[in-house]
C-alpha cells in the first residue's frame, strides 16, 4: 500500500536563518514557527495560502528553539538559547508576553505542555529537566528539577493520557519520569541508540514511544509489565527502523488521527511510515509509505501533524522555510 | 581558556606548505560550470600566506584529507590537531566549521571528521557561535594578523 506526500505550500518564514520548529495550534487553524532570527511567527490560512498573522520578535535574545501551544490553545510557550522560556497569552489578534521562566543555566532546547494544561516541562544543555506547575491565576512555579541525564537534554514529551514524561538526550538515552510524593523522578532509562537521541513521540493510545537519533534509526519502545507483578517500569525496544535515513533523524511525529509516523532528516528528506496491521503487536513492523528525498534544500528539523485535518503535515528546515504537505496513504 | 590568538603549543612542528595552485585554461573559461573541489576548500581554510602560523603550516589541515563531493553537496574535512584532546582542538574545529559554513553555498553538508562529538552536533555549534565571547575568539582565529 504505497502512499504519497503532496506539496501544498512552501513559505520562507525566517529569512537568512534556520527554522527550528513548527507547531500546530490545538484547533489546527494556526501554525507557529520559530528560529535562528530570534522570532516566533504565527501563520493562518487565508484562502488557499498561509499568511503571517503575527510576529513576536522581542521575547528572546537568542535563537528560539521550540514553540508549543497549551492544550486549550490560549497560550504559547517558547524555549530559547538565551536560557529562558517565555509564556505568551493570546489576545484578540496578538500575543502578549505573560511571564518569563528562568532557572536553566544555559540553552533551553525544548518545552512541552502536559495534556491537563497544568504542567509544563523544559529541558536544557545543562543536563536537567524542569517541571513547572501553573495555577488558575497564571502563576508558574518550578516543582521539580531532575538530573537523570549525563549530557544535554534535547527533547521532552508528555504521555497523551497519563501524567508521565519522557526525555531524550545527547547521552544516547531516553528517560521516563513519574511523580512520586510530590517529586518527579526518573523511573526508567531506555538504552539502545548509539548516538544522541533528538526527539520522541508517543503513539495515539500512549502504549508505545518512538525515538529518533543521530545514529540514523528510529526505535519503537513498549512498556512491558513484568511477569512477577513487581512495580518496576520497564520499556523494551520492539522495533528499529534502520537503513531508511541517510543522516541524523532530527524529529519524529506520530499522527493522533491516522497512526502514521513522520520523520525529519538531515539528508533533507521527509518520510512517512505506516504500521503493518497483520503483524503481532508485540513485534510491530513498519514500512515506508511515502518519501520526499529533497523536501527542503537543507536539513529538515521538525515535522508536525495537524491535529484536526488528517494527513496535513508541516515541516521546516535550516533554510528558514516551512512547508505544508498532504499525505495520502494510498495513492 | 585564555584569549584566542595565543596558542598553547609553543613549539609546533612546522610542515612544508604545498605549492601555489597554478591556474589552468579550464579555470579561466567562464562558460564551464565550476564545481567545488578539494583544493578550493583547502585554500579557503589555509588562510593568508603572510600569517606565519597558518592552519596549514601547523598541519591542522592536510590537503589529502579534504574530500569534496560537489554532486552530493558534501565536504568532509579531517583535521589533526598538533596536540589531540587539548581545548584548542575544539576551538580549531569550531573555527574550521564556522569558516566553511560562511564560505560554502547553503546546499553543502559539512562533516568534520574528528574525535569531537560536539562539533558534529549542529545545535551545539549554532549555540556556541551565538555566544558573543566565543564568536570573538573564533573570528580572531580566522583573521589575518594585522599588526
Amino acid at each position: 500500500m504505497k502512499g504519497a506526500l503532496e506539496l501544498l505550500q512552501r513559505v520562507s518564514a525566517h529569512p537568512d536563518a534556520r527554522c527550528w520548529c513548527v507547531a500546530w495550534s490545538p484547533s489546527g487553524t494556526w501554525l507557529a514557527s520559530c528560529g535562528g532570527d530570534r522570532a516566533i511567527r504565527i501563520w493562518g490560512k487565508e484562502g488557499d495560502s498561509w499568511e503571517c498573522k503575527c510576529v513576536l520578535d522581542d521575547g528572546h535574545q537568542r535563537t528560539v528553539r521550540t514553540v508549543a501551544w497549551s492544550p486549550c490553545g490560549k497560550y504559547l510557550a517558547s524555549a530559547s538559547f538565551d536560557a529562558t522560556t517565555c509564556i505568551w497569552k493570546k489576545t484578540n489578534d496578538d500575543f502578549e508576553s505573560l511571564t518569563v521562566l528562568e532557572g536553566h543555566e544555559n540553552e533551553v532546547k525544548c518545552v512541552a505542555w502536559a495534556p491537563s494544561g497544568n504542567l509544563l516541562a523544559t529541558c536544557s544543555r545543562d543536563k536537567s529537566v524542569w517541571i513547572w506547575e501553573v495555577d488558575e491565576e497564571d502563576e508558574y512555579e518550578c516543582v521539580s528539577v531532575v538530573n537523570s541525564h549525563t549530557q544535554d537534554v534535547k527533547h521532552v514529551v508528555w504521555h497523551p493520557t497519563q501524567e508521565l514524561l519522557a526525555s531524550a538526550s545527547y547521552d544516547n538515552k531516553v528517560c521516563i519520569y513519574k511523580e512520586e510524593d510530590d517529586d518527579w523522578e526518573c523511573r526508567a532509562t531506555l538504552e539502545g541508540h548509539e548516538s544522541t537521541v533528538w526527539s520522541l513521540a508517543f503513539d495515539p493510545e500512549g502504549q508505545r514511544l518512538a525515538s529518533c537519533s543521530d545514529d540514523r534509526t528510529v526505535k519503537i519502545w513498549k512498556e512491558s509489565t513484568p511477569a512477577d507483578g513487581s512495580s518496576d517500569e520497564s520499556w523494551k525496544c520492539v522495533c528499529t527502523l534502520s537503513g531508511f535515513h541517510g543522516r541524523t533523524v532530527y524529529d519524529v511525529a506520530w499522527c493522533r488521527l491516522t497512526g502514521a509516523l513522520a520523520t525529519a532528516c538531515g539528508d533533507d528528506g521527509v518520510r512517512v511510515f505506516k504500521e503493518d496491521p497483520t503483524v503481532d503487536p508485540e513485534q510491530p513492523v513498519f514500512f515506508m509509505s511515502a518519501h520526499v528525498p529533497k523536501a527542503h534544500g537543507q536539513d529538515v528539523n521538525c515535522v508536525s501533524w495537524n491535529p484536526k485535518e488528517a494527513g496535513l503535515l508541516a515541516t521546516c528546515s535550516d533554510n528558514g522555510e516551512f512547508a505544508i504537505w498532504k499525505y495520502n496513504s494510498d495513492s | 581558556m585564555s584569549g584566542g590568538t595565543r596558542l598553547e603549543n609553543a613549539n609546533p612542528l612546522i610542515f612544508q606548505r604545498s605549492e601555489e595552485r597554478l591556474l589552468t585554461a579550464t579555470d579561466e573559461d567562464e562558460d564551464l560550470a565550476d564545481p567545488i573541489n578539494d583544493r578550493e576548500i583547502f585554500d579557503i581554510l589555509s588562510n593568508d600566506p603572510e600569517h606565519p602560523l597558518s592552519l596549514e603550516e601547523l598541519n591542522v589541515v592536510e590537503q589529502m584529507r579534504v574530500n569534496v563531493n560537489d554532486e552530493e553537496s558534501t565536504v568532509s574535512v579531517e583535521f589533526t590537531p598538533t596536540i589531540p584532546h587539548c581545548s584548542m582542538a575544539t576551538l580549531i574545529g569550531l573555527s574550521i566549521k564556522a569558516k566553511l559554513l560562511r564560505s560554502l553555498p547553503d546546499r553543502f553538508k559539512v562533516i568534520l571528521v574528528s574525535i569531537n562529538k560536539q562539533l558534529a552536533d549542529k545545535e551545539r555549534v549554532a549555540a556556541a557561535l551565538e555566544n558573543s565571547q566565543l564568536l570573538e575568539v573564533v573570528n580572531q582565529c580566522l583573521s589575518t594578523r594585522t599588526m
